[in-house]
């Protein structure tokens, strides 16, 4: 086949459910715009296919980037932008349970560079993705929800299996700053205590279950402020433990004792904020979490600064 | 690009310089819209982070409770923060806290103007704490490194060859006529005491001739 039929039969595919129309048309059409109108082949297909979405009445999204090869293929970590149609080469690091019928497949896929949420809709029809397989993803476009990027596949996605191992980054990021506030949602919290689900509660209720008896945990949403950048991190309670040197179950004792859970927030306010620390872990969307952490305590030498000063 | 709301840096930046980031702006129309204090070294805060020792709390409210606290640096500059009703957890710490004592506050810059027209400059907290000698030192160099990276950036743009100044250099430029080189030397100052105190701890001083 030339170069110009494959295109033919790739756009003919895109529409062969909406227009009746052959692959010899197309052909056609895209050989007078490049052989008569010099137009590069890319923007002939353009052309050709923006013709096609208007008698089908579709819009571009719902074909995606266009097929073919004609998306950036991009390392998850790179991800940055709503709605990009792009391809990735990922292994399925992870499968979730789907909290909707609407969803046939949820879990984190990772290459080199990291890991990032995917979705595969149930209407989309694809084949089950096994965990630990590496696939080539071709047109899978990407979400964003409060600052956190996932991919999902849709009816357009090609998937192909590699017979190949990625390496998967761990996305850790190593932080030093001051812990400038601890948010609310930190302290003494409740979870809910169904199956696989660990909301927080809110009043005694969880987003999901209603009203039920609750689970104590410990947790601290911090803010760790460098002059420069600001991270969330989040301590889980053995992390928190550590950190603040107060154990569930004096927190609950205290909780008790007041009649209010806050007052362990207060606590650990008054231990930890405005001290700095250093937090390394794994990254989740906009937070580390801190598996490792040391307050800094190390006297500083104000010498190289100093230099530093005196050199200007 | 992510849309979700970020959370305002908390500068750090010396006495001296903060009560001359008199000039105060927003970057949109909305009502809600941050205000920023602008610092002669070029950079908008709409928050800061500062460590330092306080050395005065009073009351200085007529009905309700309305805390003043003076927290001075290793310059003796000084951070005036006032704390009242709405900052009830601020307004508690200045209550029970006993000066002289090494405290970490984060806050907002809030300017007002006296009758006789000149600008005041001072803190809103958030968040007091007690800290010890140690976080107050690293917040020394520390605001010192921010406060000489501010200083690079502004004279890398004032030189004839600068090209595109930096947005809040320019700004500082054309809003103040401020020496730069003053804030050079405050830090400088912060650091040499810095070193004094240190040496103080761990050698006897040395005899005069």
């Amino acid at each position: 086949m030339t170069d110009l039929q494959t295109h033919a039969t790739e756009i003919h595919e895109q529409f062969s459910d909406e227009l009746d129309v052959s692959v010899e048309e197309i052909h056609e059409r895209l050989e007078t715009l490049v052989e008569e109108y010099k137009v590069p082949v890319e923007e002939a297909r353009r052309s050709v296919t923006s013709s096609y979405l208007d008698d089908a009445g579709m819009d571009r999204d719902s074909l995606g980037g266009g097929g073919g090869g004609g998306n950036e293929e991009l390392l998850v970590a790179d991800i940055d932008t709503d709605e990009q149609w792009l391809d990735v080469t990922v292994k399925i690091v992870d499968l979730w349970e789907p909290r909707s019928d609407s969803i046939a497949q949820v879990g984190l896929v990772g290459d080199e560079s990291g890991t990032v949420k995917f979705t595969k809709w149930a209407t989309s029809d694809l084949p089950e993705l096994e965990e630990g397989a590496v696939y080539h993803l071709e047109n899978v476009v990407t979400d964003e929800y409060q600052g956190d990027f996932s991919i999902k596949l849709n009816r357009t996605t090609s998937i192909e299996e590699l017979d190949e191992e990625i390496e998967v980054g761990d996305d850790s990021a190593e932080i030093e700053g001051d812990l400038v506030d601890i948010q609310s949602g930190s302290g003494l919290i409740k979870r809910c205590p169904e199956e696989d689900c660990t909301r927080v509660l809110q009043n005694g209720r969880c987003n999901e279950h209603g009203e039920v008896e609750g689970e104590f945990d410990l947790r601290i949403k911090g803010v760790i402020d460098d002059g420069d950048d600001v991270h969330e991190v989040i301590f889980d309670k053995d992390a928190t433990e550590e950190l603040t040197g107060i154990t569930i179950e004096e927190a609950k004792e205290h909780a008790m004792d007041a009649l209010d859970t806050t007052v362990v927030a207060d606590d650990m306010r008054e231990i930890t904020l405005g001290r700095y620390y250093r937090v390394s872990g794994p990254t989740f969307g906009r937070y580390v979490l801190a598996d490792d952490f040391e307050q800094l305590t190390d006297p500083v030498d104000p010498e190289a600064t100093l230099i530093r000063a005196r050199s200007i | 690009m992510s849309s979700a709301p970020t959370r305002e840096v908390a500068r750090r930046v010396f006495a001296r310089e903060f009560n001359d980031a008199t000039y105060t702006f927003k970057e949109s129309d909305d009502e809600r819209a941050p205000v920023y204090a602008l610092l002669p070294t070029g950079e908008r805060a709409n928050r800061i982070f500062i460590v330092g020792t306080l050395t005065e709390t009073e009351d200085i409210g007529e009905d309700d409770e309305y805390w003043q606290g003076r927290v001075v640096d290793p310059n003796g500059g000084t951070f005036f923060m006032y704390a009242g009703q709405y900052q009830p957890d601020a307004a508690g710490m200045l209550r029970d806290l006993e000066p002289p004592a090494y405290v970490a506050v984060v806050g907002k810059p809030r300017t007002y103007e006296t009758d006789d027209g000149e600008v005041n400059v001072s803190v809103r907290p958030e968040s007091i704490s007690e800290v010890n000698e140690t976080t107050r030192d690293r917040w020394v160099v520390e605001t010192a490194e921010r406060t000489l990276d501010r200083i690079e950036r502004f004279e890398a743009t004032t030189g004839d060859d600068g090209g595109t100044p930096h947005e809040y250099v320019a700004m500082a430029q054309s809003e103040y006529e401020l020496p730069i080189e003053n804030y050079r030397r405050t830090v400088v100052e912060a650091l040499e005491s810095l070193e004094d105190e240190q040496s103080d701890g761990e050698e006897p001083p040395e005899a005069t001739a």
